[in-house]
């Protein structure tokens, strides 16, 4: 992960195009791919072969969003293919293609143009062979379906047939692309091209990797954050029939065997001695004091509208309350992989990893090889959510093939996930409101206490304030004349990282929750009071009106329901959600149903965005409802889905997804859908019981 | 180690493996079926599902010993080629997101199924709900299900 995280997350549109290099240049993907003399490979992104298959290259880690497909969708809109002929591989991550990081809601946006030319380059080239083989003008000839045809003699030929002389001709750098009107890929709903593979257990992610003569490797790491192995005795880990050996690798201590059975029973049986160290005494509650001790501070200023926090004087009236999330693990269903086998000059990586050209990185440095000299193949992966930046188990990996001399394939098991993962920061929030005479909203101050993700990876200039944990707060999208938005960046140590809409996916609760008890204040409704101070944001008070309706706001619900909206924007998307639950005596909360409305500007693929709607919700809910990670003794209490648990399908609401496309430019959806759930489930279960919910998960008190 | 007879997809191995290895490792290492997937090692989130006898197992959970002579079925002979009802609806519902817990959730769907041809929405709930996803594909797997009760023709 690199510094490029804020541009996606500011202008993913724009930071994209400083992403790609070499994509203009002639031969670029003969360099990289050995690409056969029939083949036409005009860039890196695309082959046209002899047989008129067209391969499209995934310049981008397919977590399951169906990226690798609406990438396709590019290429095939502006070649046009025939779809029924488009392949997709993972690219190798080269300097053809850049950064090959996979977050910020970003693929589409980041290679909407490149992959659209790449595919009219290929285009231009086909119907210019076709022309000076008819020995006609290449303006009396059309793409289509796969073929170029001559109108006027009906005379055809397929991409096949024209690969080999296309192959020939100089590549246009910047050939016209087709007006949004004139897009009949673009705005269609194929089949995802990575689906039937899931379906038949052909599939092959990290796990799935099989490189004759591998080993299995376990890694045991010291349970406190920072700690590491002082010594240890390998005797009885030796002991487990299939252990070959045991190796000391970073600060743990690896198992490496034949079978992954082999390897976890022989890091059961090792005795390793630990230095804790300074985390050793760390823990939940001193962390949440420590915070609310912070947030009596001022802090860094990141947003001031008019007289910001000062308005509260004249206010009429002010309310304050105080807002707090836990930290939260990832757990992707496929656990931490990496699978490296290091030669002699050499190194070939297969990881399941959201950035291929970070792996081959951290690979490179670890196996003290160039870049260049790493291969990496991405393989398909089982789950992301953010959780997948980190390269630490690749350099396991490498430094563990390298002392073994053979290839080695490292495996965490669920409770190293769920206790050495990267978190989500727990953050502690101070808000203020001051309504003026009439009830109207004056003034409003958020002072926000949290560990910065980008501070800790040393993302920040001197004196920046960290933008991982105030985007979704400074950006409030309300006509209030006074606001204030401080930080307090204070970090107690867990590892942080990006988790699925980052600063988002707290501040979007904290901040709508809040919003309600001003409303509530006020005696306005939360959604016409939302309407009212939304009139100079279009995008935001469509999709809030469109989730309304379709959810039958201001509808009757029997005593013991409710009902709660929100909206927020991030990634270049505008989501509004609206919840029904049901609260039972003892306080257990049942989501009924979920009707979301998302403007994600022009649409590649519908069913896609209604796919990640639906999933930013559930996992949203699942953090809203049920997770914390807590600490105690430097230590993360929880271990595996018995009490890091998630929402099962008996637990799943009705979810609706209504589209309201803008036809503005492409917006992200792999995050977007999440932060709306959790303010409209806690704001609906405030409406059920007359109480705000200002702690998460729901019911922690 | 004495071998073990293992009944897999319709084929008999006999195998020589720590019998108290589990089932799980068994079929993805030893016999390379790796369509059967390690997630939580606990029996708690239902990616290992295989079948045992026609019911669903948790493969992690059982030995190889006590899985021999059983026939067992995992998602690669659920049928040949992708043509059981199930995977037809699960294309046709475009399920899988990630598609880790996918192999699980299509062998419970399977177990259910075969007890229950027209099950009701409590009822893929009841059946699936120790069956994890992390995508959030539930809604699409409730729909899946009733479409391959109902033939599963895309």
């Amino acid at each position: 992960m690199s510094a490029t995280r804020r541009d996606f997350l500011k202008s993913g549109a724009l930071a994209g195009a400083g992403l790609v290099i070499g994509v203009h240049v002639p031969g670029t993907a003969r360099a990289v791919g050995l690409v056969a003399q029939d083949t036409l490979a005009p860039n890196a992104y695309l082959r046209v072969a002899p047989d008129g298959t067209v391969t499209v290259m995934i310049a981008r880690s397919e977590l399951g969003q169906g990226t690798s497909t609406a990438l396709a969708m590019l290429v095939a809109e502006e070649l046009e293919a025939d779809w029924r002929k488009v392949r997709i591989e993972p690219a190798i991550p080269g300097p053809a293609y850049g950064d090959t990081s996979t977050g910020g809601s970003a693929s589409i946006r980041s290679l909407w143009k490149p992959m659209r030319r790449a595919g009219a380059q290929a285009r231009e080239l086909l119907v210019r062979a076709a022309a000076d083989q008819w020995k006609v003008d290449r303006t009396a000839c059309h793409a289509a379906n796969g073929e170029v045809v001559h109108a006027a003699s009906g005379r055809r030929l397929g991409y096949g047939a024209l690969a080999a002389a296309a192959a020939k001709l100089p590549v246009p750098a910047d050939p016209a692309l087709k007006d949004r009107g004139q897009h009949h890929v673009i705005g269609t709903t194929p089949e995802r091209l990575d689906s039937p593979a899931k379906v038949d257990g052909s599939a092959v992610f990290g796990t799935d990797v099989r490189v004759p003569g591998m080993l299995y490797a376990s890694v045991a790491q010291c349970p406190v954050f920072g700690g590491k192995a002082v010594s240890f005795d390998p005797a009885a880990a030796l002991q487990v029939p299939g252990v070959v050996r045991v190796e000391r690798v970073g600060d743990g201590v690896a198992v490496l065997a034949q079978s992954t059975w082999a390897a976890f029973r022989g890091r059961d049986a090792l005795r390793v001695t630990w230095d804790e160290g300074p985390l050793a005494a760390l823990d939940s509650a001193a962390i949440r004091a420590k915070f609310a001790e912070l947030a009596q501070q001022p802090g860094q200023t990141t947003r001031k509208e008019g007289r910001g926090a000062a308005a509260l004087t004249g206010a009429a009236r002010t309310i304050e309350a105080v807002y707090e999330v836990p930290y939260l693990a990832h757990t992707p269903m496929e656990p931490v992989n990496c699978t490296a086998h290091v030669r002699p000059g050499a190194c070939e990586v297969w990881v399941p990893t959201q950035s291929g050209s970070g792996a081959q990185q951290a690979a490179a440095k670890a196996a003290g090889l160039e870049p260049a000299a790493v291969t990496v193949h991405l393989t398909l992966i089982g789950g992301g959510f953010g959780a997948r930046h980190r390269q630490d188990c690749v350099v396991q990996a490498v430094l563990l093939s390298k002392a073994a001399g053979a290839p080695v394939q490292v495996v965490w098991t669920r409770e190293d996930d769920v206790q050495h993962d990267v978190y989500r920061p727990a953050t502690y929030n101070l808000l203020r409101a001051g309504l003026g005479a009439t009830g109207a909203p004056v003034a409003w101050t958020h002072r926000i206490v949290a560990p910065g993700i980008a501070t800790q990876m040393g993302f920040l200039k001197q004196g920046e304030a960290d933008w991982s944990s105030f985007d979704g707060a400074a950006n409030l999208p309300y006509a209030i004349p006074n606001i204030e938005v401080e930080l307090i960046t204070h970090d107690p140590g867990i590892p942080l990282g990006w988790w699925r809409s980052v600063a988002s996916s707290q501040n979007a609760y904290v901040t709508e929750c809040f919003l309600d008890e001003v409303a509530g204040a006020a005696g306005r409704d939360p959604y016409e009071l939302r309407r009212e101070l939304l009139k100079a944001k279009p995008r935001h008070r469509a999709v809030l009106e469109l989730a309304a309706q379709r959810a039958g706001w201001g509808a009757a619900l029997p005593a013991d329901q409710g009902r709660g909206i929100a909206v927020h924007e991030c990634f270049g998307s505008f989501v509004a959600q609206v919840a029904e639950v049901e609260v039972a005596a003892g306080g257990a909360v049942r989501v009924r149903r979920v009707v979301c409305a998302v403007d994600c500007g022009t649409v590649v693929h519908p069913d896609l965005v209604r796919s990640q709607m639906e999933g930013g919700i559930l996992y949203g809910l699942s953090a809203a409802v049920k997770g914390a990670i807590t600490i105690e003794q430097g230590r993360v209490v929880q271990s595996n889905f018995h009490d890091y648990p998630m929402l099962t399908i008996d637990e799943c609401p009705t979810i609706e997804v209504h589209l309201a496309p803008s036809g503005d430019p492409v917006g992200g959806i792999g995050e977007p859908g999440l932060p709306p759930i959790a303010p409209a489930v806690a704001n609906a279960v405030a409406r059920a019981t007359g109480r705000p919910v200002r702690r998460l998960p729901i019911g922690a008190g | 180690m004495a071998a073990i007879r293992l009944i897999v997809n319709g084929r008999t191995h006999a195998l020589d493996v720590d019998p108290g290895t589990p089932l799980l490792w068994v079929l993805r290492e030893t016999l390379g079926l790796t369509g059967t997937k390690f997630g939580c090692g606990a029996g708690l989130c239902g990616s290992c599902t295989v079948l045992l006898d026609g019911e669903p197992a948790r493969s992690c959970q059982i030995t190889a010993l006590q899985a021999a002579d059983a026939s067992i079925t995992t998602i690669e002979g659920l049928s040949p080629d992708r043509t059981h009802p199930l995977q037809q609806a699960w294309l046709a519902e475009q399920v899988p997101q990630c598609g880790y817990c996918q192999s699980g959730q299509i062998m419970t769907a399977a177990a259910l199924l075969a007890k229950n041809p027209d099950p009701s929405d409590a009822d893929i709930d009841r059946a699936l709900s120790a069956s994890l996803c992390r995508c959030g594909t539930y809604p699409r797997i409730r729909r899946a299900i009733h479409r391959a009760a109902k033939g599963g023709a895309r």
